[in-house]
This record gives structure tokens, C-alpha cells and sequence, in this order.
């Protein structure tokens, strides 16, 4: 045995690190929690590190885990090593090409951080419904608990599957495993080599296809022999235990770290023994070793082979004296007599358990979604098998008040232990926190014998994320996969977070806590809530402030506080010597910073060298003094649900809520998102009316509906407050109307684009524009109540509006609002839009991905509702179903009208005439407020239609109000991203433009995988650099715009609000209006585009002017009139592809990567804008022959 | 004739040098320059400033938005190559010295001693035979004396010398109170060069869109006026060599230059204007001027016209304004 590099990883690349080295074909598709073990594989490859033979392994990115299935088939068919790495949907993706790779006996290890899969809803947490939803293919289930294990067993799964020609599935809790940090003892290449024998891998290459010795594989095979032939591979599934049990040994001779396929820990003799599988052994295992410490006779039994089942294995590693037996499940089957694993469990009792009495088993759920899984939980359930009859069925983690299936636990039960360090800080996502918490865990875990652990919480938001971040470190291994229960140290590097949330809820008593406060030392305690001047007080809580934001100032480093911070928290927690820990920090700023220039590494330096300087213990009184409690999470005036639901999950108290506050089929009340205050701006615009020429820029620009304009009666005015602005409005509809701009201050995200695109400036002092940026705190208590009154005054009459544009659909209310997508988001203006125009009668399907996240994620939804109630209607499918999806919607819309229509017909002179007439097709037009017009006829009608049919009882009338909303118009929207679009629902989208229903389609064009962090697309440009294209992508853009308007009767506009506001409202106009399938592309600036989004304006500007973004809009209609259907929106391209391009990192990475290669693909790219141009110029010109009169458009 | 010259303690084979322009970035316009009979190119600037943007907005761009939401850690590749700094532009020294055989000075600007300055021992490394420093900045903090921005300048030049081998001149703006003291500074913290004067970015006013938009025009003949002053006045007093640039077109502006004590005269605009082998004109020029004139070398016509040889020193100060106010006023 040599001695093992020791490395601080995550469970990710702990696992990526085995198979980088043990394959030579990867194909991959990015989702959460699984994506990062395909971006490291890829960026190994992509500088050049080889695996285990010398080769340097082929990455390749696919377009759905299907397809990444598929490729990953074919290269095992063709001799390679290959493998995958997924989770959740990815993995049911899957499914068929794994009951092909096992159908016939291929070896292949795959990697799969297990998470939730969807039901009631999305969750990219962790659980076991993936795995176990491939139980039946035929591969081998593998488990690992720990980040150790994923990394030993994802060696084992290899060796395994090489020894027994069974693929092996290799699985580990997501999030929990996956992303927690932990420092382990790395597999050398020695070892790999030793375990993967060469002769096994030359036979698998043998069985390749080769036309030199030619096979067929994949026949189709009769009722006369299939039956047999499935039967035949029976030998190797039942040899699978015994060849995984041997690889184990042999890992532990090489390693001495012992494992075998099912491990029993606790009391040789134990009557009461839980069997678990994955992350929640360390946690049985911590609470066993306690309770056998105090005389219980007590074991845990880790599964870790899981399929093939080996009854006699599991039956054997059972205490012969087990009594009763609990058997844990990550998962959940409605319906079922038990979850998988308890069934399994109970058959193997059943069939092999040596005495007549058997033990009693009793099956339980916990960590559904990384539900939490604690000793005090695990201790509950040991309790229940001491009980006298325990429950057959239970769950553990949650209170259900419905079913009263759940366990009660006591929290106060375990205590950690006394001598580990456990500290919790709670940052903001952009402060750095969590990256500086990794790189103290690493310096901890490499720098110093102490072991170390880290794990990451993230709120749902994107823009003002909130993040705690957990670091246990201690003289022995850590197992502790659940989140810290005391802390000895607190650090909040936001002060107002202290306003919202009860971060010093997990403080033991003597704690530290370090307060980032923007204050002097001797005001900070004043400066704190009640609540936590009492916390402070009863635990005896030793208090440290530092004002790190103006430390962070002075050293130039803007608002990133985390060096500060990391600096304090050595400082304090006195793991290493003081001026060890400086040095060791400004060694991992130089290689963390060390690449972003030398300016960046010497302002974080300085930083670190002032930080000490300006740490303060303060002074804690007997008594609390401050008068100021925490305000409530949300506002009185809150709904119902808002108060008992939502704001107990907004307050992070999410945990305790019981199962009876639940919708149970996932349904939720939108207009939620205005209860949520987070005041994350620091500077709010404010408007000056004297300036201002009532563009109304600013509000269509906003990502967040935060700034708002609004037309309304002069008189209105009455009673407004004294420094409401206002003035006279300035346009053809509306005459005689008063004015305002206004902005949400406490919705606002500071993102400035508001202010950046105001063309108005004073003449006097052109630095003053009619919106500036202003501090929000001093003004917030006034703004708040100017905006309450503005949202009181009146709307816009729709039906009075001639015509819209960009300045006139600003006047409309947004039904999409205060969304937390990141501050500048370019997708949120394109939604908010939609929502102004047509979002009363809109129906959104949502493909996965941002928009569904900022759309759908709890707690809060920015889909809300106008003042009669009416708004979008929304709901999220899948990832790749959405143009299926949401064409489904439509089909139901258009059965359910024609139903109508045909009782309407029915029912004669019941229905009088002129509802009829009403009620008739509506056919909507480019005239906004003539579509208005009708739709309330429409809804007058439908109303007087039921009112008039309200007593009979025949069965026509009662069906027809049953179904009579369907007769108001209703606007279908299809919305995603370009994942969806272009790859994964690329099918399904095509196939539905191939339709002829009426759905509106908005691709909201990031190009790349924004949502799991920048994965390139086939909407990724020529040059740019994204994951799996780090050196720049080399193949152009697909023109998804010029496929759909080949099926010619397809309404297709390419759009970007920044380049021209006006054509992009004129296109979703259009879109809606055509009685067929539409398409919009909107050009959607991203942070993974790599710039300050302030800009995205002008960098839309210039992506139209360069001609790598043209503008246009295809009209089927104007085939009818004999008119060029194509109409180019654009000028010929007048400004360099390279002067657009070097304002983003994303191409910027590959210039200076890669110069030679990026001169080409400029070149190229150049050429391709030329091209390009020439095609649409090309296509405007374009009359086709004259259609016969009758002839109906396409 | 002989027209050899010493600049900067390098032997050139005559004072015509191409001056710090875009033209560098180009292999094929460097070859050129050398072809049309360059003594030497100057690169044009690594900009502290722009490194020092270009790196906090990566911070901004990979930093801000990383670790900060559950489904990605990053949104952007991180591959251990992508490095920010002055990568390209060594790259660039070591192309053009495999592809030129005339020394090589890289140049560098920037106003404050930091760690940035390392990159002059990069550029040594990448093979520049001499460095120099461009020192212009915009003192917009009136708070800011005249003597803190001398002393600024000093330490970075200081600091530049002390980390390299290779010599180091100054390219100075004529904005200083009192230029021939600050020269003499220079000398003395070891610049073996003044380069006379920077030639920059002005500020210009849209006025429709009340915008200030930055332009840089090429120079004219007219602005070697105040270049002749300051080379007049600096010659045979400091020991640095001295470089003209700004204003040289012709091979008469050359001669007087020369004459005013300019060691090397660097050409841009009237290169950028007429192309590369101008500079074979001008010298040709030069040289024919000079055996027209009967000089034996050019060494003669060297500081021939400075402060301390002229005929009449007065005539470069500020008397000769007077005197011609004098005498207009006398007419009248």
C-alpha cells in the first residue's frame, strides 16, 4: 500500500476523477445535480489530460441524455470504454439504451448523482426515484454514502462491470454527495491499473463490430425464442455480487478500504438493525455507534449492491438475533404494498432467513428532495422498531398531519461533537462567500492533518441569491451528510439578513459570531434586531463586527467582501496560526485570482492585509436594548396561503411545515411574488418628469418589472401623497391623460439598464438623465407608499389603444413581475411583454430551464394576476416536451371551442343571436384595441350565456357552461430556451410547426444551457467559448428561423428588444395574430455571456448592426396579398463582427486561448454575417408566383 | 554619409525609427517596416489601465455570478489556460523579433507603481531589446500637486529600471511646470531616454447625443514646433538620448529635429497616412539633404541648432513671442 495523494473534492469530481481515467469516450448531456462531472471531464480533455492508456478520452456533448445514451451505446458497440454521467429525468431519458446495453451483457460504468424526479414538481434535489426507476433494466445498481466511497466505487463499478459484462449503475446522493466537499485518499493510477484487467477490456473490444470478423447485434427476434435468449444471460446477472464483491477486496487490499456488498455495522448481536442505502448510512451509522456505546443492541446494514439482489449476501450480513428490522427508502411508490428497497428486504427474509422467526420489517420514506436526514431522525426511527408494534409504514423527516405516517423525533437528542470546529456563514450568491468557504475548506484539508467537510445551501433565486454555507473540520473523518446542528461559529456577511432570516438559529452556546456590519464597532449592537440581541445574550455569544464592504472598498475590490471575510474566520477560529493562515490565504488568492490579473490578486492581498485591522469584538450588555423586531417575513395584507405557506418558506422555514399545507397534485396561486420584499438594491432609479419625453425605455427594458408607466385620469390624482410625480401625457391615445414613471423600490435589483438605455438627458447637465440611480434606503419608506399609489391608480383602458409599440405597450399592466431572475436578465423582458399584451387570456407551457425556474421555482412566482383576476395560466411539463406540451393545450382549447360551438349550434334560439355572433371564432388582429374590444365581448357574452342557461337541466346547456370559457379567445405560448428549442426539443418543436394549430412559440435565445451553467448549444455562436466548446464553438449557429419558415406557412420573427423595441413588439403582435404556428426568436443577453448586463442594450445594439443578429420578421399572411413574406427589419451589417464580439468574455476565452485558431473563426464568422445577409436579402426580395384567387395561404 | 546613431545605448544604423502605432500588431506591416529600412520599431502600449479594466470585469464576468445558485457553479468554462494579462502582447515581442532583425522596444503605459510594472521584466524576457515607458495620464484631481505627479512618475520609472537590463526611455507629454528639471530627474533615477512628446486621445463633444467620444487624429508637420523647443532646450544637458515623435513627415521636419538634437525620430502618423516605405523616402531624403548641405555626418547635425549652440538661444524662449508682439505693436 503507498501512500495516497490526499485531495479536498466533491463528490462530483471525485467520481469524474475515476472515470476521466477509465474511458475513452464520454457523451454527455448537462443536468442538475450530474453536470459537473461532464464539464471536468470535458475541461481534461480539453488540456490534453489522458486516461489510463495514454489517450486523451473523446467528450462529447449530445442533445438530450436519450441522445447522450445512444452515442454512448454505439461506442461501446464500437470496442471503446465509454460512459455517462446524469440524473433524474436525464437518467429516465435513458432508460431504453440501458435495457439495450445490459440486453446484451456490455460492460459499462455509469455515473449518476441521483435526484428527485418530477412529479407534482420539479426538484433538482436529491433522492433515489431516478435509480430506482431503472431497477428493472437489467444494469447494476451501486451505491455509494460518501465522497470517499463515490470515488472508490465508481473504480469498483468499472472493474465490475469489466469482470461481469453487466453494466454497472453507480449512484450517489445528489447534492448531498455530489456537492459536498471532503478530503479524501485519491485512487492512484496504480490502482486503477491494478483493478481493470487488460484482458477483460481486449474482450470487450473483440465483441466490437468490426466488418473484419462481422456480427449482428440487435436482431428482432419471435415468440419461438425470445423468451429462451432473455433467459441466457442469467450466469452473468447471477455472478454480478460475487465479481463485485471481488473488486471490493481488491480495492481494499490496494487501499484498506474495506468494502463488500452489503456491510453490517453495531452489535454483533443486535435486536434491532436498520438497512439503508447511499448518504444516510454515515448518519445510521453515527447514531448506532452512540446508542451501542450505551448498551442498545443496535446495527445499521449499508446496502451497497443493490441490483442484482443477493438474498443469501443480505440474509447473511443480518445479526442471526435481529428482531425487527427497518428498511429505509430515498423514494417514493404511490400505490405500491412498500418502496423497493423494504420490498426487497422483506422477500429475502422471506426466502432465506435461517430460523422460523422472522424478524419483523417495517419499511419507512425519508430525504425525499435532500429532505433532511439527522441522527435525531434516525434515532426516532430505532426508537419505533423498540416500539411494542411498530408501524408497518412510517416516514421519517416531516410532520404528516394528513396520512400520520411520520415519526416524531427530538432535535435536542444528538448533540455533535465537542471537539470539531462547525461554522456556518450565510453570504449573498455574488459576494463569494461559498467560493471562499471552498478554498478555506481546501486549505484546511490539504494544509493542515485536519479533516474537512463542506457543504453548500442556495436559495432559489438568481439575482440577490441568498447562501449558507456549512464547514465542519476536526481532528477524525467527518461523517455528518447533514446540515450543522451547532455551530461554534456564525459569520452573516449581510447585515440585513439578520432583518429576514434567523441566522443564528444553529449558534451553540459560546459561538462566535462575526457580523459584516455597515456600521461603527460602537453602533452595531443598537443596530440589531431584538431577537438576536436576546440570542446573543441567553447563548453567552461572543460578538465580532467588521464593516467589510468598506474594507472591500478601500482595497479596491468593489463589493466583494469574501476574502474580508475568510480572513476574520481564520482570525477567529484559530485553526491555523495567524500569520500561517494570512499566508496560506494569499496563496490561494494568487491561484484562484492569479488568473484574472495581477491587479485583482494585489487588491485582494491588500484586503487581506487591512482586514485584521478593522475586526472589532463588541461589547454584549446583560439585557437586549433594541426596541426594532424582526418586521414579518410578509405583509398583513397578504393572502391566506401567502401568510401560512409562503412566508414560512421565505423565512427559510420551510422544514416545518406539515403535509396538510400542501396543495397535493402541485397546484399553486400565482400573483405571489409581489409579497416578497428583498430590497437588494442598493441604488433605486428615480424620475425626474421635467426630462423625461415619456418613451417609456426604462420600463420595457426592465427585467423585473420594477419600473413601471402608467396612464390615468387627471383627477385620479386626488389624495395622492405630496411627493407623487406626475405629469401630462404625451401621445396620440389617451388624450388628456396624466403620467408616471415609477419604480417597485423594494423589487428593484439595482441592475441600472433602466437608467443606461434613458435617452433623455437635462441639456444643463447632461450627467442628470430623466431616470438616475439614487440610494434606496433613505428614499425606500417614500417610494414604497408612491408606488402603493400608483399601483392603486387606475389602468390603461386596453380597448382604447389604437396602436401598440414600444412606448404604448408600456402602458399595459405586466402580469409577470419582480422575478428573481439575475439583475439585468434578457429573457424577462420578452416575458414581461407577452404579458402585457396578451397575458389575460395567455396559457404558458414552460420548457425546464431559466424561465421555468424564475418562473415556477418556490417560494414566490412573478406570474400574476390583473385587477378582475385574469392572468397567465402556467405550468411546467418537462425539460424536452414542451412544444408537445404546450400543442396538447391547444388541442384541448380548440376540442373544447368546437364542442362549444357545436352545442351553441344545438341549442338554437336558446342562446339569442347576438351572444351567438359574440361568441363566434375570433380571428385576432394586428388592431390591439379592436382585439381588446372583443375579447370583453367575449367574456360579456360567455357570462350572459351562463347566466341565461343557469337552470336548465338538460344535458347540452349544463355542458355547454361547463365548457363556455373555452369561447373566449385564448393565446397559447410554447416558451423556453434554446436548449429546448434547438436541442432537446428540437423534435417535438418541429413537429409542431409541421401543425397547423395556433401556438405561439418564444425561444428566449441565451445561446447556451444557461440554467446549469453555460453548456453550448446548437444556438451557441461561431467562436464563442461555452462548456464543451471552451476554445470556441467551431460550428455556426444553426438558423432554426430559416427551418421553420421553410415549411413556408410558419409566422417566424427574429427579435431583440434592444436593438429595436419597436420590431420586437410589432413581431409578438404579429405572432399572436396569425391563426397558425408562430415563432419567435429572441436574442436574450446572459451571464454566461460573460459582461456587465447593464449594457445589454447597447450590446444588442451592436449584435444587430454587426449582422450577427438580424432582424426579421416572415408573414405567411403576405403570401396571400402577393407580398414579399420576408421582411428584413435590418440594415446591412455596418459595424465589425469583432467590434461585438470583443465586448464579451465568452469570445474573448477563445481569442486568448487559442489566437491562431479564434483569427480563423473571426474570419468565419465574418464571412458567415456576409453570407447570411446575402440569404435574407436575398429571401426579402422575394415574391412568390401569385397564389389562385380561393386559395387559401399555406 | 554616416548616419549611424546611438539611442538608448543600442548602435542604429540611422535616426529613423517607426514610432508606437497599431502597425505592430500586424507581422506582415512590421516585415514591411523593416524592408522600407526601420532602424527599430517601437510597439505601441500594454496599458495598465486596460489590464487593470480587463481584469476586474473578468472578476465581474466569472466571479460575480460563480457558487452563487444550485445548478451551476460557474457560467462560463474555466480552463487552467485562460489567464488574463499581457500574454498576447509577449507573444507578440517574441513574434516580431523571429521575424525582424532591428531591435525591438516595447512600451508600456501607466502612472502608478504597482505590481503591473512586473510586466517590464516579462517583456525583457520575451526578448524586447529596450523598453519604453509612456507616463501620460489626465491629472483630474485638482487635489493632486504637480510635484506629487513628478514624484509618482519617478517611482515608477525607478522601479521599472531597477527590474530590467535592458534600457529604459521615458516618452513624456510637454505638460509639466518645469519639463527641463523633471528631464534632469529622470536622468538622475536612470532613464537613458526621453521620448518628446506623447501624442493621445483627446476628448471631443457629441453635441447632439451630449456625449464626450475619445478620437486620436494623425499628426501634422505643425506639431513638431513645440518638439523642436523642448529638444532644443534638453540637448547636450540631459544624458539621456532623445527621440522625437509627433509631427516628423518629411525629411526637412527630420533635419530640424535632428538639428534641435534629436537622437532617433520616430515616425507614425506620416506611416500610417502614407504607408510603410515613406520611411525609406524620408531618409533617403535626409541623407540627401545632408550631402546637398555638406555635412561630413550626421554627427554634426546633431544638436547643431540646441540651446547651447544655436546662434540665438532666445529665439526658443519665450522672448521671441514678445519680441514679435513688440514689434506688431510697434506698427501700430
Amino acid at each position: 500500500m503507498t501512500t495516497p495523494r490526499i485531495a479536498t473534492v466533491d463528490g462530483n469530481e471525485a467520481v469524474a476523477l475515476v472515470a476521466h481515467r477509465t474511458n475513452e469516450v464520454i457523451a454527455i448531456y448537462p443536468i442538475t445535480p450530474s453536470s459537473t462531472m461532464g464539464e471536468l471531464a470535458d475541461g481534461w480533455s480539453a488540456e490534453g489530460r489522458t486516461n489510463l492508456w495514454g489517450s486523451v478520452p473523446l467528450v462529447a456533448e449530445m442533445q438530450s441524455e436519450g441522445g447522450a445514451a445512444g452515442a454512448i451505446h454505439g461506442a461501446l458497440q464500437g470496442g471503446a470504454l465509454a460512459t455517462t454521467f446524469t440524473a433524474s429525468q436525464g437518467l429516465l431519458l435513458m432508460i431504453p439504451n440501458l435495457y439495450k446495453i445490459a440486453g446484451e451483457l456490455t460492460p459499462l460504468a455509469l455515473h449518476v448523482a441521483a435526484r428527485t424526479v418530477a412529479t407534482h414538481a420539479l426538484s433538482i434535489f436529491g433522492d433515489h426515484s431516478d435509480v430506482m426507476a431503472v431497477r428493472q433494466t437489467g444494469v447494476a445498481l451501486l451505491a455509494s454514502g460518501s465522497v470517499q466511497e463515490a470515488h472508490d466505487f465508481a473504480l469498483v463499478a468499472q472493474a465490475a462491470t469489466l469482470r461481469s459484462r453487466v453494466p454497472v449503475l453507480h449512484f450517489f446522493d445528489g447534492f448531498r454527495t455530489s456537492h459536498e466537499m471532503q478530503k479524501i485518499a485519491l485512487l492512484g493510477d496504480d490502482d486503477l491499473a491494478a483493478l481493470l484487467d487488460e484482458d477483460l477490456i481486449a474482450e470487450h473490444r473483440r465483441r466490437a463490430l468490426d466488418p473484419e470478423h462481422p456480427v449482428l447485434r440487435g436482431s428482432a427476434q419471435n415468440p419461438d425464442v425470445y423468451f429462451q435468449a432473455r433467459e441466457a444471460s442469467n450466469p452473468f446477472h447471477l455472478a454480478v455480487p460475487d465479481l463485485v464483491a471481488s473488486a471490493m477486496t481488491a480495492l481494499g487490499e490496494r487501499t484498506g478500504r474495506h468494502y463488500r456488498p452489503f456491510d453490517y455495522v453495531g452489535d454483533p448481536r443486535a435486536e434491532r438493525v436498520v438497512v439503508v442505502m447511499g448518504s444516510a448510512q454515515e448518519t445510521v451509522e453515527t447514531v448506532v455507534r452512540r446508542l451501542a456505546a450505551a448498551g442498545e443492541r443496535v446495527g445499521l446494514l449499508k446496502v451497497r449492491l443493490y441490483r442484482p439482489f443477493d438474498v443469501a449476501r443480505f440474509v447473511a450480513a443480518l445479526p442471526p438475533t435481529a428482531r425487527a428490522i427497518a428498511v429505509l427508502d430515498r423514494t417514493k411508490e404511490p400505490g405500491a404494498v412498500g418502496e423497493p428497497l423494504f420490498l426487497d428486504a422483506v422477500a429475502a427474509l422471506d426466502e432465506a432467513w435461517p430460523s422460523p422467526t422472522r424478524p419483523v420489517v417495517i419499511g419507512g420514506r425519508y430525504g425525499l428532495s435532500s429532505k433532511e436526514f439527522t441522527p435525531a431522525m434516525a434515532k426516532a426511527v430505532f426508537d419505533e422498531l423498540g416500539a411494542e408494534r411498530p408501524r408497518r409504514r412510517f416516514t421519517v423527516g416531516i410532520v404528516d398531519d394528513v396520512t400520520h405516517l411520520s415519526l416524531q423525533w427530538d432535535p435536542e437528542w444528538f448533540v455533535e461533537p465537542a471537539d470539531e470546529v462547525r461554522a456556518v456563514f450565510w453570504g449573498l450568491g455574488s459576494d463569494g462567500t461559498v467560493g471562499a468557504t471552498k478554498n478555506s475548506i481546501k486549505i484546511i484539508g490539504e494544509e493542515t492533518p485536519l479533516f474537512a467537510q463542506g457543504y453548500f445551501v442556495y436559495d432559489s433565486k438568481k439575482a440577490g441569491a441568498v447562501t449558507v454555507s456549512h464547514l465542519r473540520f476536526g481532528p477524525r473523518p467527518i461523517s455528518a451528510p447533514y446540515l450543522i446542528q451547532s455551530a461554534t461559529f456564525v459569520a452573516i456577511h449581510q447585515f440585513d439578513f439578520l432583518t429576514r432570516f434567523d441566522c443564528l438559529e444553529a449558534a451553540a452556546p459560546g459561538a462566535t459570531v462575526l457580523i459584516n456590519a455597515p456600521f461603527p464597532p460602537d453602533q452595531v449592537w443598537a443596530a440589531l434586531p431584538r431577537e438576536v440581541q436576546e440570542t446573543i445574550i441567553a447563548r453567552r455569544l461572543e460578538l465580532v463586527s467588521i464593516d467589510a464592504l468598506a474594507v472591500a472598498r478601500e482595497a479596491g475590490l468593489g463589493g466583494r467582501i469574501n476574502t474580508i471575510m475568510q480572513t476574520c474566520f481564520f482570525a477567529l477560529s484559530g485553526v491555523l496560526p495567524r500569520e500561517e493562515a494570512l499566508a496560506r490565504i494569499k496563496d490561494a488568492i494568487a491561484k484562484s485570482y492569479g488568473k484574472r490579473g495581477q491587479v485583482v490578486v494585489e487588491r485582494n492581498n491588500a484586503a487581506v492585509d487591512r482586514t485584521l485591522a478593522g475586526m472589532h469584538r463588541i461589547p454584549v450588555p446583560g439585557t437586549a436594548t433594541a426596541t426594532r423586531r424582526r418586521p414579518p417575513i410578509v405583509s398583513a395584507e397578504a393572502p391566506d396561503f401567502v401568510q401560512r405557506v409562503t412566508g414560512v418558506i421565505l423565512a427559510g422555514k420551510g422544514d416545518s411545515l406539515p403535509v396538510s399545507a400542501f396543495p397535493p397534485d402541485g397546484t399553486w396561486p400565482t400573483a405571489t411574488a409581489r409579497w416578497e420584499k428583498r430590497n437588494l438594491a442598493a441604488e433605486i432609479p428615480v424620475w425626474d418628469p421635467a426630462i423625461c419625453i415619456q418613451c417609456n425605455w426604462c420600463s420595457l427594458v426592465c427585467p423585473h418589472g420594477a419600473i413601471r408607466t402608467k396612464v390615468y385620469p387627471p383627477e385620479a390624482l386626488a389624495g395622492a401623497p405630496s411627493t407623487f410625480q406626475s405629469t401630462g401625457w404625451k401621445g396620440p391615445d389617451f388624450a388628456g391623460a396624466a403620467y408616471t414613471v415609477q419604480v417597485a423600490p423594494e423589487d428593484c435589483t439595482g441592475c441600472s439598464l433602466c437608467t443606461t438605455v434613458c435617452p433623455a438627458k437635462d441639456r444643463g447637465n447632461p450627467r442628470h438623465k430623466a431616470i438616475d440611480l439614487t440610494p434606496q434606503r433613505p428614499i425606500r419608506e417614500r417610494e414604497r407608499e408612491h408606488y402603493r399609489y400608483f399601483l392603486d391608480l387606475p389602468e390603461a383602458d386596453r380597448t382604447a389603444l389604437t396602436r401598440v409599440n414600444a412606448k404604448t405597450s408600456q402602458l399595459l399592466l405586466p402580469l409577470f413581475e419582480y422575478s428573481g431572475a439575475c439583475a439585468g436578465c434578457g429573457e424577462t423582458p420578452y416575458l414581461k411583454l407577452l404579458t402585457q399584451l396578451f397575458g389575460d387570456r395567455a396559457i404558458i407551457a414552460n420548457a425546464t430551464g431559466c424561465s421555468s425556474i424564475y418562473g415556477g421555482n418556490l417560494p414566490t412566482t412573478p406570474y400574476t394576476v390583473d385587477r378582475h383576476g385574469r392572468g397567465p395560466a402556467w405550468a411546467n411539463s418537462l425539460f424536452e416536451d414542451n412544444a408537445e406540451f404546450g400543442f396538447g393545450i391547444r388541442l384541448a382549447l380548440d376540442a373544447q371551442r368546437a364542442e362549444a360551438e357545436r352545442l351553441l349550434l344545438e341549442l338554437g334560439a336558446r342562446v339569442p343571436a347576438d351572444l351567438v355572433a359574440a361568441l363566434m371564432h375570433l380571428t385576432p388582429s394586428t388592431d390591439h384595441g379592436r382585439d381588446e374590444r372583443l375579447i370583453a365581448t367575449q367574456r360579456a357574452a360567455v357570462l350572459a350565456l351562463k347566466a341565461g342557461l343557469a337552470g336548465a337541466s338538460d344535458f347540452a346547456a349544463r355542458r355547454l357552461v361547463e365548457i363556455a370559457d373555452a369561447l373566449i379567445h385564448r393565446s397559447v405560448w410554447l416558451v423556453g430556451g434554446d436548449g429546448w428549442a434547438y436541442d432537446i426539443g428540437y423534435g417535438g418543436l418541429d413537429h409542431v410547426l409541421a401543425q397547423d394549430r395556433d401556438v405561439n412559440i418564444l425561444v428566449l435565445d441565451t445561446e447556451v444551457y444557461s440554467n446549469t451553467g453555460g453548456q453550448q448549444s446548437k444556438a451557441t455562436p461561431l467562436g464563442a467559448a461555452a462548456k464543451f466548446a471552451t476554445a470556441g464553438k467551431g460550428i455556426a449557429k444553426k438558423d432554426l428561423g430559416l427551418e421553420a419558415i421553410s415549411y413556408q406557412h410558419v409566422y417566424v420573427a427574429r427579435v431583440a428588444f434592444g436593438a429595436d423595441m419597436n420590431q420586437t413588439v410589432k413581431a409578438f403582435v404579429e405572432a399572436e395574430s396569425y391563426p397558425g404556428p408562430s415563432l419567435i426568436i429572441a436574442y436574450s443577453p446572459c451571464i454566461a455571456h460573460g459582461y456587465d448586463l447593464s449594457h445589454n442594450v447597447e450590446q444588442q445594439q451592436l449584435a444587430a448592426k454587426s449582422g450577427v443578429w438580424p432582424l426579421y420578421r416572415y408573414d405567411p399572411r403576405r403570401l396571400a396579398t402577393h407580398e414579399p413574406p420576408f421582411q428584413l427589419d435590418a440594415k446591412e451589417p455596418s459595424v465589425p463582427v469583432s467590434t461585438y464580439q470583443r465586448n464579451e468574455a465568452r469570445f474573448r476565452m477563445a481569442e486568448k486561448l487559442d489566437p491562431a485558431r479564434h483569427k480563423v473563426l473571426m474570419a468565419r464568422a465574418e464571412r458567415e454575417v456576409k453570407d447570411r445577409w446575402a440569404t435574407y436579402r436575398y429571401l426579402a426580395g422575394m415574391l412568390l408566383p401569385e397564389r389562385p384567387a380561393g386559395e387559401e395561404a399555406p | 554619409m554616416n548616419l549611424t546613431t546611438r539611442y538608448l545605448g543600442l548602435t542604429l544604423e540611422h535616426p529613423f525609427v517607426a514610432g508606437a502605432s497599431p502597425m505592430v500588431d500586424d507581422l506582415g506591416l512590421v516585415r514591411r517596416l523593416e524592408d522600407a529600412g526601420a532602424a527599430a520599431i517601437v510597439m505601441h502600449s500594454l496599458y495598465e489601465e486596460q489590464l487593470t479594466r480587463e481584469s476586474l470585469s473578468a472578476v465581474d464576468a466569472f466571479d460575480q455570478y460563480a457558487e452563487s445558485f444550485a445548478e451551476a457553479a460557474s457560467f462560463l468554462p474555466a480552463p487552467a489556460a485562460f489567464a488574463l494579462g499581457p500574454d498576447e502582447y509577449l507573444e507578440q515581442i517574441v513574434k516580431i523579433k523571429a521575424t525582424v532583425a532591428v531591435p525591438v522596444i516595447a512600451s508600456l503605459n501607466g502612472t502608478t507603481a504597482g505590481g503591473w510594472l512586473h510586466y517590464a521584466r516579462l517583456m525583457e524576457e520575451a526578448g524586447a531589446d529596450a523598453l519604453e515607458l509612456n507616463l501620460y495620464s489626465i491629472p483630474t484631481d485638482l487635489a493632486v500637486s504637480g510635484e506629487a505627479i513628478e514624484r509618482r512618475a519617478l517611482d515608477v520609472v525607478d522601479s521599472v529600471v531597477r527590474r530590467v537590463s535592458i534600457p529604459v526611455a521615458v516618452k513624456l507629454s510637454p505638460w509639466y511646470s518645469s519639463l527641463g528639471h523633471f528631464a534632469t530627474r529622470l536622468d538622475h533615477v536612470g532613464a537613458r531616454g526621453l521620448v518628446l512628446f506623447n501624442r493621445f486621445y483627446q476628448a471631443d463633444i457629441d453635441p447632439e447625443q451630449l456625449e464626450v467620444r475619445s478620437r486620436l487624429e494623425l499628426s501634422q508637420s505643425a506639431e513638431l514646433l513645440p518638439r523642436l523647443t523642448w529638444l532644443a532646450i534638453l540637448s547636450g544637458r540631459v544624458s539621456a538620448s532623445l527621440a522625437v515623435t509627433g509631427g516628423v513627415h518629411t525629411s526637412l521636419d527630420a533635419i530640424k529635429a535632428v538639428m534641435a538634437g534629436a537622437d532617433v525620430v520616430q515616425m507614425v502618423s506620416a506611416l500610417l497616412r502614407n504607408g510603410p516605405d515613406w520611411l525609406t523616402l524620408v531618409r533617403e531624403g535626409f541623407r540627401h539633404w545632408l550631402l546637398e548641405h555638406e555635412y561630413e555626418s550626421i554627427d554634426q547635425l546633431r544638436g547643431s541648432m540646441n540651446l547651447l549652440r544655436c546662434p540665438d538661444p532666445a529665439g526658443f524662449e519665450r522672448a521671441q513671442y514678445l519680441q514679435m508682439l513688440n514689434r506688431s505693436g510697434g506698427r501700430n
